[in-house]
């Protein structure tokens, strides 16, 4: 296997440059990249990286592996995040999350085998006041209640 | 309650986050007056207004631009915190998405006064929706000529970068979101023993939260002393307070500092929800000490007396807690975080962040025993006071003030 960025991205890498004072800060929007490209970040996408800005291949290993949105194998076409933090915690995060793991079958961490969902949870997603809270790959959903989580998903199965 | 607008003022108007929208009402107004006046001067009147940090630390404005250097051969940079990851804490995704030109209008204000024509805004990754707001803000701003390389004809560069995190707690604190700005592990710095600026790969530069440059326009446009008709005198002005948990009407509502916080819940929170009674505020984020409802009744929204009752400001972000909370949970639930999110570079944050998530899984499985409460509270001293940043210690203050104020709870669930 091997990995290349498309031209646009290319291209969107070089513009960046111009706005940091070194390349090499350009590690965490090409990660990004990256991982939009391919749903996940290789180590061969780690390799690419590490030649464009001018850093070891194991520094930006080093950076991959610090921050928990970047995901060093693949996720569901669908990545379900629901928040576990206090304040979601206090208003209904355990019923929600009892209501994905039988609609989805899944446990947190695991995907479904079709590879249309993971479920996952995570720590504080900034919206406590909407508690509780998930996030569906870029896309925050607030208010949560059993009966919209529902909705919800049964939109993303029609779309899939 | 006095209606405060400082940084709401547009909050409630339709599409405010076009630049057309912004402009009828009022937006970039204050540039031709900046611009006006020397960097020094404009430095001068945010000393004057009292402005304080609104991240967390409520450290004041105007003290820290003056350690930026005037004349000086290397750039000097802003970075404008947007990691706002405190749990409890959701007020900067509001200013970014209900109102991005005003944040950009305060960029440039504070670039001008710091002598700096590159800031960029440090976002975290999850507020990706809020982002492309924010950028779409930004493009229409370069568009109309307000960003690029003459902010509206002055003889001013002036750029604008939005730099995306990747879910790490810890890039909040000023230096490990430089570091993570330098492409690295977000680990936070060791602290100079002198005051002096912060370092984006040797450069200059000045770190503030997003809600504090929001707040430079309208002291522009009203001057030192039209911010200080806010607030109390030692912290003047408003904060766009936030609460969360067993309230009826959780929301952000911006409040001037020295109000009542029980007035607070209930004015804008309309109470406690369902009828139930209080018992505990979390004030400002997680990272600061509970204050049972006693506390909570006599306690008023400033540094300094948040300080008198044994707590602390912070992001103004409170978390209330209603008569049927499990104490116990509430404490677990946030070690578990901190135990997640600890950077790991000192061994008594990730150690003790990860041992005492494990005594109190013991105590809630039934297995605990009251040593294990003394474990914990011993756990906190190793905790506090011994680290490269203050994350460690606000984890000994939140287990300290759990067990000081709650310690029946703890007790109810051990054994012997
Ligand atoms: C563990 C930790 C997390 C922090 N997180 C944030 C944050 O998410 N947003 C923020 O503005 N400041 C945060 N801060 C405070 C920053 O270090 C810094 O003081 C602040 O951004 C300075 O801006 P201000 O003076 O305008 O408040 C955090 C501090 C610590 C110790
Ligand atoms: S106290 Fe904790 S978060 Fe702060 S630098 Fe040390 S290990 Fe990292
Ligand atoms: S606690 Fe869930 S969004 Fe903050």
């Amino acid at each position: 296997m091997s990995f290349e960025f498309t031209k646009e991205n290319l291209e969107k890498i070089e513009a960046l440059k111009s706005r940091y004072p070194s390349p090499k800060a350009l590690s965490l929007p090409c990660l990004w990249m990256a991982q939009y490209q391919e749903r996940y970040i290789s180590l061969e996408a780690i390799e690419t990286i590490g030649d464009l800005i001018d850093l070891p291949p194991m520094e930006i290993y080093r950076v991959a592996t610090f921050y928990t949105m970047f995901n060093l194998e693949p996720v569901g076409k669908y990545h379900i995040q629901l928040c576990k933090t206090l304040s979601c915690a206090l208003c209904g995060k355990a019923e929600m999350l009892n209501h994905l793991k039988n609609r989805l079958g899944l446990s947190p961490g695991e995907s479904s085998s079709d590879g249309a969902f993971t479920l996952t949870q995570v720590e504080c997603l900034g919206s406590c006041g909407t508690a509780p809270v998930m996030q569906i790959n870029d896309q925050y959903y607030e208010n949560l209640t059993p009966e919209k989580i529902d909705i919800i998903l049964d939109s993303l199965e029609e779309g899939s | 309650m006095k209606a405060c607008q400082i940084v709401s003022r547009k909050f409630h108007i339709d599409q405010s986050y076009r630049l057309e929208t912004a402009k009828e009402h009022g937006a970039y107004n204050t540039l031709k007056e900046a611009f006006a006046l020397s960097p020094v001067e404009i430095i001068k009147t945010i000393k004057e207004s009292g402005l304080r940090g609104k991240g967390g630390g409520g450290a004041p404005a105007g003290a820290k631009w003056m350690l930026m250097p005037q004349d000086d051969e290397r750039s000097s940079y802003l970075a404008v915190n947007c990691d706002e990851s405190e749990p409890g804490t959701f007020k900067d995704r509001e200013i970014i998405s209900k109102d991005p030109h005003l944040l950009i209008e305060g960029i440039i204000i504070t670039c001008y006064a710091i002598k700096s024509h590159d800031a960029y805004i440090y976002i975290r990754g999850e507020y990706y929706q809020f982002q492309k707001i924010l950028q779409e803000a930004i493009d229409e701003a370069y568009t109309a000529g307000i960003l690029g390389e003459r902010v509206r004809g002055e003889a001013y560069r002036m750029d604008i970068t939005i730099h995306r995190g990747a879910g790490a707690y810890i890039c909040g604190e000023k230096s490990a979101l430089l570091e993570s700005m330098e492409g690295k592990r977000g680990h936070p710095r060791l602290k100079p023993k002198q005051k002096e600026p912060e370092w984006y790969f040797g450069n200059p530069t000045l770190v503030n939260n997003v809600e504090t440059i929001a707040s430079i326009p309208y002291i522009i446009k009203h001057g030192a002393e039209g911010y200080r008709e806010f607030g109390t005198e030692r912290s003047p002005g408003t904060l766009l307070f936030a609460m969360s948990g067993h309230v009826e009407t959780p929301g952000i509502y911006e409040a001037e500092f020295g109000t009542p916080m029980f007035d607070y819940i209930n004015y804008y929170g309309g109470g406690i929800r369902n009828g139930k009674k209080l018992k505990a505020v979390i004030p400002g984020g997680a990272s600061t000490a509970v204050l049972t409802a006693d506390e909570v009744a006599c306690a008023t929204l400033d540094y300094e007396h948040m300080r008198v009752v044994g707590s602390a400001l912070g992001t103004g972000g409170m978390i209330v807690m209603d008569e049927d909370t499990d104490m116990v949970e509430a404490l677990k639930n946030l070690l578990e975080f901190y135990h997640h999110e600890s950077c790991g570079q000192c061994t008594p944050c990730r150690e003790g962040t990860g041992w005492s998530d494990t005594i109190l899984q013991r105590v809630l499985d039934g297995r605990g025993s009251s040593e294990d409460i003394d474990k914990l509270l011993e756990l906190a001293s190793i905790m506090d006071g011994k680290t490269i940043c203050v994350f460690a210690p606000a984890v000994a203050i939140v287990i300290r003030s759990f067990i000081g104020k709650f310690r029946d709870e703890f007790e109810a669930k051990v054994t012997a």
